[in-house]
């Protein structure tokens, strides 16, 4: 930080907002707050946008996930470590690896119909971003890479399943279907029942409950293990889930799936929300820590001390989930004290950790597509897999990386970080020995890198491995925002700002809808996506 | 593109529109005068194309391009490349009208010519069709336009069955994709050179439309696309013969009559026969045609066979002849035998171009019985009543059941190999399939598609079908059906008179609780005539006519029938009931001309003459048809006649018969002047309404 090139004093001195880190809650809230006439200052250390949400070259990610121990001393700022047991292999980076621009906060993908793409469409971010279509979901299931029968299509085409199971999912789907539309509603008593106990009712075999509840529904937990009532997805919930899946399929003409994923990876995302608030008048400074709080006498935050020793006032603070809120503030007002605070009891299942993967391949999983998400679910991969693990693994047209090579993004939440390693450790494996004959092979994320010579395996060129600290937003007299979390959408994310912008400002309207300059009729078609080629 | 609403006019857009209305009419006047002068310049061309981007469907428009061009080319001399952009101009302008309006009938039709010329690349043909197919995947105009192009690239038909399974892939909904498919599997069947079987061609077709089926079932394509691969898989068997009138073996005993006049008369079973016309009938079980004397050739006759198609088809099920056996009179003191064989010669097909299956030798006698017959009455003939006590039901011997009712029993040595295994695996699984299907839900389409399976199943497992393993469960569903779907409860009904028919010529035992002896006041002939009573049975739909050919007196009485359609067949019926069914009009009587020696008719108590309006009339005799062989009079018709059309159709229908006896008292016809109508047109008529004429 000794070498910072000397900055201009930022002019004025005092906002209505300063907000740190450019993740990706910080960039829709600041974007938000200028677009409501906000005088907001948004911050970064980091030479690039993005902080947790950021996508950047592997010769980034070790600096990055690692960050020099900083001495704050006995000042009120303290960091937190955001990632843990990082293990990153070869340590020297691929060739042309200024070429790969790689989310930290992979896999994440949008579904069409979903609260970001709201947003992106209601603030008209849309025009800064362009999106392909993922082209395939697959589910592990026993060993082998299957098709998820998620649409009337996939249904009818689909090798597996017979034809009585057909009939029973197509049913199924038109029920939910029919739910989303009034026409014939499930009953309250239903709705409040776990889902698993409801599709069970619904006469759908095991194989079947499993592709709805994790491979479209996208839970995480063992629906069976019931120990946990706040991990059992409720019927309510669910079909929520399957109506957005539903309404995300085919909703843009060159996205015949649900799902697409930002070209240039999801690091595009922050960028585009931060462009549009430079547009409402939010000042951005980058490479620019803050290392210090003012607090007046009654204990008030008043300001910040910028790493360029000047002294800025606001009325609010938002801060990177990378500091630590110092604990002995006073609180403006007791009413924002909210039950999201991190030491909640609710957290004590202790799922509090998420273990990410990164890796570069020179293969795809599927002969004539790229892009493609593949879903674990719990205990598919071995007996003690806990929770489910999704892989995605983005290709050359999203401009990610060169042509001919593929990037795997992999996640799944753990309480320990062994466990979460442990069900990475297992997808990679199976991914990566698919289709050869070698398919008992596990071992370390070095064995499967050697072992990669052997016939049919798919060579993994680097990889990054890491447990993400999972931190939720913090509303008070200094907010925080909320670390990536290990779902595979926005949702929780976009919540989680709404909810700190209500909080901050709760007279202003989030990102209000402005006909003037999209009409409803075309709204749609203002994402961008571009044809496959 | 389907399902939309159409949204409303907007007021402001009225203006718009009014201008758009003036722009076209002013290049119409332009165009039409250009075209009266014949101008062929660039200028007109264009205001022409102009024209035509707004308003495709002009075909005036198009057929002056169609002018403009062969005047160009004429033009352009031998100068290959001028011709071809003479023609590229011209798929310009029609891919712009397509974009204006792509189902435009003009448009595409003008493209194909275009194509048909030969002077353009066809390269970019198919891609610009799966763009438009983008929008609609469904048009039918592409799909057509599609199978031209397939045919003018010769592009294989497994390649395009690739294209449309690929299609289906997309969305199973798209009716026009499996239509499609089922035109080039037709074609694949067609082209004899392919070596294919329809096993091969229809069998994998279960699998894809299984799929769509189940994933579905409220999908209509699916079960389309699936009755036609049952009827295929049906239809793949050769067409056969499967009853005959005589019945081969059966020896029948004709009685001469005791008469004055040069003219002898001759009686069968109190049936009076004209030697001249001895009819004999065929029914096959399926519609044939090529049916001629020299395919199914008599020996010793000359004869004419004629299909009994009410709609004057050259195919039907049914083909008659009359031989004439008065050339035999001489020496007609021993037995005569007949002797026809079928499908010796090549000939006979189906139409779905299939030969007949196995050729037929069938054989029987006629002789002639001493004078026995002592016709005293027979200038006096009584009335027939067809109350319940003039009939007993005594024991009806087999041999009569043969010859009389035409009932043939199974035959053994015709149950073989014409039904291949693959039909039989193909309905058996198809039926275990369905079984599955309402195992989860009760489907409408399921179910009548299970009865329709079952009922093919009975066909194949007995060709000449004398059981009906099924029926009771075909009988459940369909009833089931009527309840459930009581829109469609008269198609059930005509369904469920069929299964009953069914089962009641399924075996001697059951016909013959409906064979009944009549013995009118004075029956006069040594054979009291036989009665088959299908009185009561709800029946809405009459058929398997074929085990029926020889019946003579037939009561129909008391049933649902609003059509007799079929009852062509049965060649020697004397005395018919019809009374108390549903009857709408004299056409649906049509069937009537056909049977030479009906006599005695009762139609009382229908609905005929009640509805004005027979959707039905299309198909039967006007006098202003001029096939016919009964001339239109029409001084017979009261000239203040309420319905004039009642008069003619009866007289269209009775004018062909030589009735002795009719009932028609019941009938929304029926008046006092319309029983002088009949009086006038019927000199035969003895009795009228329970009345003897005088």
């Amino acid at each position: 930080m000794a070498d910072l090139p000397p900055y201009p004093p930022i002019d004025p001195t005092t906002f209505d907002l300063i907000i740190v880190g450019t993740g990706l809650s910080q960039s829709i809230l600041g974007a938000a707050a200028a677009s409501a006439g906000k005088s907001v200052l948004h911050l970064d250390p980091n030479p690039f946008y993005g902080s947790h949400s950021s996508s950047i070259p592997p010769t980034g990610f070790s600096s990055f996930l690692c960050p020099p121990e900083l001495s704050t001393g006995d000042r009120l700022l303290t960091h937190r470590s955001v990632y843990s047991d990082v293990d990153i292999v070869p340590e020297a980076c691929p060739e042309d690896s200024r070429k790969f621009i790689l989310d930290v906060s992979g896999p994440r993908v949008l579904f069409c119909a979903d609260k970001a793409i709201e947003i992106i469409l209601r603030s008209g971010v849309n025009q800064y971003l362009e999106f392909k279509a993922i082209d395939e979901l697959l589910i592990w299931d026993e060993g082998k890479l299957e098709s998820v029968p998620d649409t009337r299509s996939k249904i009818f085409k689909d090798k597996k399943m017979r034809l009585q199971e057909k009939n029973l999912l197509m049913t199924f789907f038109k029920l939910v279907q029919q739910h989303a539309q009034e026409e014939k509603k499930i009953s309250n008593d239903d709705l409040q029942r776990p889902f698993v106990d409801f599709l069970t009712e619904s006469r759908l075999p095991e194989r079947i409950k499993k592709i709805i509840l994790y491979a479209i529904a996208m839970v995480d937990y063992d629906q069976d293990e019931k120990k946990f009532c706040k991990h059992i997805l409720s019927t309510k919930d669910g079909i929520e889930r399957l109506v957005l899946y539903n309404s995300s399929v085919s909703r843009f003409s060159n996205a015949p799936g649900a799902m697409i994923y930002p070209i240039y990876g999801q690091g595009e995302l922050p960028q585009a929300f931060c462009r549009r608030a430079a547009v409402k008048g939010c000042i951005h400074v980058l490479r620019m820590p803050i290392i210090d709080l003012h607090v007046d006498e009654s204990g008030q935050y008043r300001g910040v001390k910028l790493a360029s020793d000047q002294d800025i006032y606001s009325d609010r603070l938002v801060l990177d989930p990378s500091y630590k809120i110092p604990s002995d503030m006073k609180k403006s007002n007791p009413r924002d004290s909210l039950s999201d605070h991190p030491e909640n009891p609710n957290l004590t299942d202790s799922y509090t950790k998420v273990a990410r993967a990164v890796c570069i391949t020179g293969t795809s999983l599927r002969p004539d597509v790229s892009n493609v998400l593949v879903i674990f679910p719990p205990q598919s991969l071995f007996p003690q897999q806990a929770t489910a693990v999704r892989a995605l693994q983005i290709g050359g047209n999203m401009a990610i990386c060169p042509p001919g090579m593929f990037v795997l993004y992999l996640s799944a939440l753990c309480s320990e970080a062994v466990q979460g390693k442990e069900s990475l450790q297992e997808a990679i494996n199976a991914l990566v020995n698919l289709g050869s004959d070698n398919t008992e092979t596990s071992g370390s994320i070095s064995d499967s890198t050697s072992d990669a010579k052997n016939a049919g395996a798919r060579p993994v060129i680097w990889k990054a491995f890491y447990v993400q600290e999972l931190v939720e937003g913090h509303y008070d007299a200094i907010c925080s925002a909320p670390t990536p979390d290990g779902r595979l959408d926005y949702d929780n994310v976009i919540l989680a700002t709404i909810q700190l912008f209500e909080n901050l400002y709760p007279e202003e309207k989030f990102f209000p809808e402005t006909p003037a300059e999209d009409s409803d009729e075309d709204a749609d078609a203002n994402v961008n996506l571009e044809p496959e080629s | 593109m389907h399902g939309r609403p159409r949204k409303p006019e907007k007021p402001e857009n009225a203006a718009a529109s009014a201008a758009k209305a003036e722009k076209l009419r002013l290049l119409q006047s332009q165009f039409l005068s250009n075209h009266h002068n014949r101008i062929y310049t660039k200028e007109a061309l264009e205001a022409n194309a102009k024209l035509l981007e707004i308003n495709p469907e002009y075909y005036t428009a198009w057929n002056y391009r169609k002018l403009a061009v062969q005047h160009y080319v004429a033009e352009a001399g031998s100068d290959p490349q001028a011709i071809k952009s003479v023609y590229d101009e011209e798929l310009r302008v029609v891919e712009a009208a397509l974009r204006q309006n792509f189902k435009s009938y003009g448009a595409w039709h003008h493209r194909k010519w275009v194509l048909s010329m030969g002077h353009s690349s066809l390269d970019q043909e198919l891609r610009l069709l799966d763009k438009l197919q983008q929008l609609d995947s469904r048009n039918f105009h592409a799909w057509n336009y599609r199978r031209f192009l397939a045919e003018l690239l010769n592009r294989s038909v497994e390649d395009e069955l690739m294209h449309t399974e690929d299609m289906i892939g997309i969305n199973f909904s798209n009716y026009s994709a499996w239509h499609n498919r089922s035109m080039l599997l037709c074609k694949q069947l067609k082209e004899n050179d392919t070596g294919l079987t329809s096993k091969d061609v229809l069998s994998n077709e279960y699998e894809l439309v299984q799929n769509a089926i189940f994933t579905d079932p409220d999908d209509q394509s699916g079960w389309f696309y699936h009755l036609w691969l049952i009827d295929q898989t049906m239809k793949a068997k050769p067409p056969i013969l499967t009853s005959s009138w005589p019945s081969n073996g059966s020896e029948l005993i004709i009685s001469r009559k005791q008469c004055q006049g040069k003219c002898p008369l001759y009686e069968y079973r109190g049936l009076n026969i004209d030697l001249k016309e001895f009819p004999v009938v065929l029914y096959f079980n399926q519609a044939v045609s090529g049916v001629r004397s020299s395919t199914v050739t008599v020996k010793s006759f000359n004869v004419t066979w004629k299909p009994l198609s009410p709609s004057n088809s050259l195919a039907s099920e049914i083909w008659v002849a009359y031989l004439n056996l008065a050339g035999e009179e001489c020496h007609f003191e021993g037995p005569i035998t007949v002797e026809f064989c079928i499908g010796q010669s090549q000939g006979i097909l189906s139409s779905s171009g299939s030969p007949y299956g196995k050729p037929l030798r069938v054989a029987f006698t006629v002789t002639k019985e001493p004078i026995r017959v002592q016709d005293v009455e027979g200038h006096n003939p009584e009335m027939v009543s067809w109350e319940d006590p003039n009939f007993c039901a005594d024991e009806v011997d087999s041999g009569v059941l043969n010859s009389d009712v035409s009932f043939i029993k199974e035959r053994k040595e015709n149950k073989e190999s014409t039904i291949s295994e693959w039909q039989k695996d193909t309905i058996s699984k198809e039926i275990a399939g369905f079984r599955d299907l309402l195992s989860i839900k009760d489907y409408k389409i399921g179910k009548l598609t299970l009865a329709r399976l079952l009922m093919a199943d009975d066909a194949l497992s007995f060709p000449y079908g004398n059981r009906s393993v099924h029926s009771a469960e075909v009988l459940e569903l369909l009833k089931d059906l009527t309840k459930s779907d009581p829109t469609h409860s008269r198609y059930y009904e005509e369904h469920i008179s069929l299964v009953l028919l069914q089962q009641l010529t399924s075996s001697e035992e059951m016909l013959r609780r409906h064979l009944f002896y009549f013995k009118g006041a004075n029956t006069s002939s040594f054979h009291k005539p036989l009665c088959l009573r299908l009185n009561n049975l709800s029946l809405s739909r009459l058929g398997l006519f074929n085990k029926l050919l020889g019946v003579q007196m037939l009561d129909l009485s008391n049933n649902e029938l609003q059509s007799i359609e079929g009852l062509e067949a049965m060649q020697l019926l004397s005395c018919l009931n019809l009374s108390k069914n549903k009857l709408g009009s004299f056409t649906a009587l049509e069937p009537l001309r056909h049977l030479k020696s009906l006599k005695v008719l009762n139609i009382s108590d229908n609905e005929i003459g009640s509805h004005s309006i027979d959707t039905r009339r299309y198909l039967f005799s006007s006098p202003l048809s001029h096939n016919e062989a009964v001339v239109w009079d029409p001084d017979v018709v009261p000239s203040d006649a309420a319905s004039p059309t009642n008069y003619w159709e009866a007289f269209m229908l009775f004018k062909s018969l030589k009735l002795t006896q009719l009932d028609t008292i019941g009938n929304a016809v029926d008046d006092g002047r319309f029983r002088s109508f009949l009086v006038k047109i019927m000199p035969s008529l003895l009795f009228l309404d329970g009345q003897k004429l005088v």
